[in-house]
């Protein structure tokens, strides 16, 4: 082992944390934004509704995370529509496309998370809301939402956790996250353990405080947990 | 129809190759799986530390991670190892080798946690019975324990395994001949991006069915005898 080909590319490294950060926060945002009205199609009854969302999810948790993102990446610049839309100085960004594909990704995952959580709501707390005169997109607001949020926050940590590792698969699309920042000092100094065992360690923390993170959350919406019986 | 112009011979041997890959993975990871969760639950304090060492660090370290590290750094732990054994010749790793080492670390890891949570819902009562009747602790666990704990880590496995199998993507980085590889050197040679990573998401796709419907029988069959639903 080689401690100071470490600290001497210690930088670098935080470069790339930075960029994995920022596409785990950046996708996370956004695939919870479409998580919402996905996971809530696939909670009703009505089969029109949920036809669509099932498909969407079954794909995005049918195949792997490469495949997707090699399909924006270089799947979507196929098409002369794609290459002459005003998105185009987006979509030939390696940076948009892994925010793209992710964010599907992490959205499909979400969206069975929150169906769940949505599921598990006891009928009576729903019958409560009907009986005082609620409206659906009110229960929904008011009861609903909340109470799956509350319920789902263990699970969807593990999805945010999940989230981070996949990330490094950026890197395969010329991305400098810390995976790739990693690759690219394993280039130029040949060291893989020292460089890629480091980068290990990091995503390792990096993992920590997302469950510190939650673990916060978690208290803070569930009090009832929280009380002591005497 | 679509015009594969030849590589449709290709992308079916890749995708044998993934399904070897699979289930070369799955047989080790089940066996570090028996292993860690044995481990931690035995009464020895070194045993269980270095079971919680083990999944703590594989599950908070990306796959693509994992299977860079085993890759690239294997090389350089084999050579070390030869090298105080007089062996200087330089030592390679086939992608197949490095891929089912770090695929089957991953699986294990989490697998570990599936076979502990199955071994610790069969009834402490079972195991005493058992010392009752006079068997080794071997054949308490082969017999009595294995049988039991097999239908409740089936549907945690089922899923593990989904997840497998699409980690198994990762392996072409490093030049496995597997789908993803294939369908890579497809789209350089017909510069049709979108048909081919479409195409492979279909075939993992199909394969995810496969294993549904397989998992399915297990479980049905696993739970024979045993009467469903009230």
């Amino acid at each position: 082992m080689d401690y100071s080909v470490i600290a001497q590319y210690f930088p670098k490294l935080l470069e790339g944390v930075g960029t994995t950060v920022e596409l785990v926060l950046v996708s996370g945002l956004i695939g919870t934004l479409l998580a919402i009205p996905l996971g809530i199609a696939r909670h009703e009854k009505n089969i029109w509704i949920r036809a669509l969302p099932y498909a969407y999810i079954f794909f995005f948790r049918g195949t792997p995370l490469l495949v997707q993102i090699f399909l924006v990446y270089y799947g979507m610049a196929q098409f002369e529509a794609v290459r002459e839309s005003a998105l185009w100085p987006y979509l030939r960004e390696p940076y948009w496309c892994a925010i793209i594909a992710f964010s599907l990704n992490t959205a499909a995952y979400s969206a069975e998370i929150l169906r769940g959580a949505l599921d598990s709501i006891p009928k009576g707390e729903v019958e409560a809301a009907q009986v005082l005169g609620m409206r659906k997109p009110l229960i929904y607001r008011r009861i609903k939402l909340p109470r799956a949020f509350a319920v789902m926050l263990p699970a969807y940590g593990n999805e945010i956790i999940l989230m981070l590792k996949g990330s490094a698969l950026a890197s395969t699309i010329t991305l400098l996250d810390l995976t790739g920042m990693a690759r690219t000092i394993i280039a130029r100094t040949y060291t893989p353990i020292e460089i890629f065992l480091s980068a290990g360690v990091i995503y390792l923390l990096l993992s920590v405080v997302i469950i510190w993170v939650f673990r916060i959350v978690e208290k803070r919406l569930n009090p009832q947990q929280s009380v002591k019986i005497a | 129809m679509i015009e594969l112009q030849g590589f449709g011979d290709q992308l079916l041997a890749g995708t044998l190759v993934t399904i070897e890959l699979a289930l070369a993975s799955l047989l080790v990871g089940l066996v570090l799986g028996i292993a860690g969760a044995s481990a931690k639950l035995s009464d020895n304090r070194i045993a269980r530390s270095i079971a919680n060492a083990y999944t703590t660090c594989i599950r908070g370290i990306p796959e693509l991670l994992t299977v860079l590290i085993i890759y690239f750094g294997a090389t350089t732990v084999l050579m070390a190892v030869a090298s105080q054994f007089g062996y200087d010749e330089y030592i390679e790793i086939s992608p197949f080798a490095a891929g089912v080492t770090a695929l089957g670390l991953t699986f294990g890891a989490y697998a570990t946690e599936v076979f502990r949570g199955a071994i610790q819902a069969i009834p402490g009562g079972q195991r005493e019975a058992g010392q009752a009747l006079g068997m080794g602790r071997m054949q308490i666990f082969l017999r009595l324990i294995m049988p039991q704990m097999w239908r409740l880590a089936l549907p945690g496995l089922g899923n593990l395994f989904l997840v497998l199998l699409k980690d198994t993507a990762l392996v072409s980085v490093i030049g496995l001949e597997d789908i993803m590889r294939k369908a890579n050197v497809a789209v350089g040679f017909t510069k049709e991006p979108f048909l081919f990573y479409l195409l492979a998401a279909f075939i993992y796709l199909s394969l995810t069915i496969v294993t549904m419907v397989l998992v399915h029988y297990l479980e049905k069959r696993a739970n024979r005898g045993l009467e469903r639903g009230i």
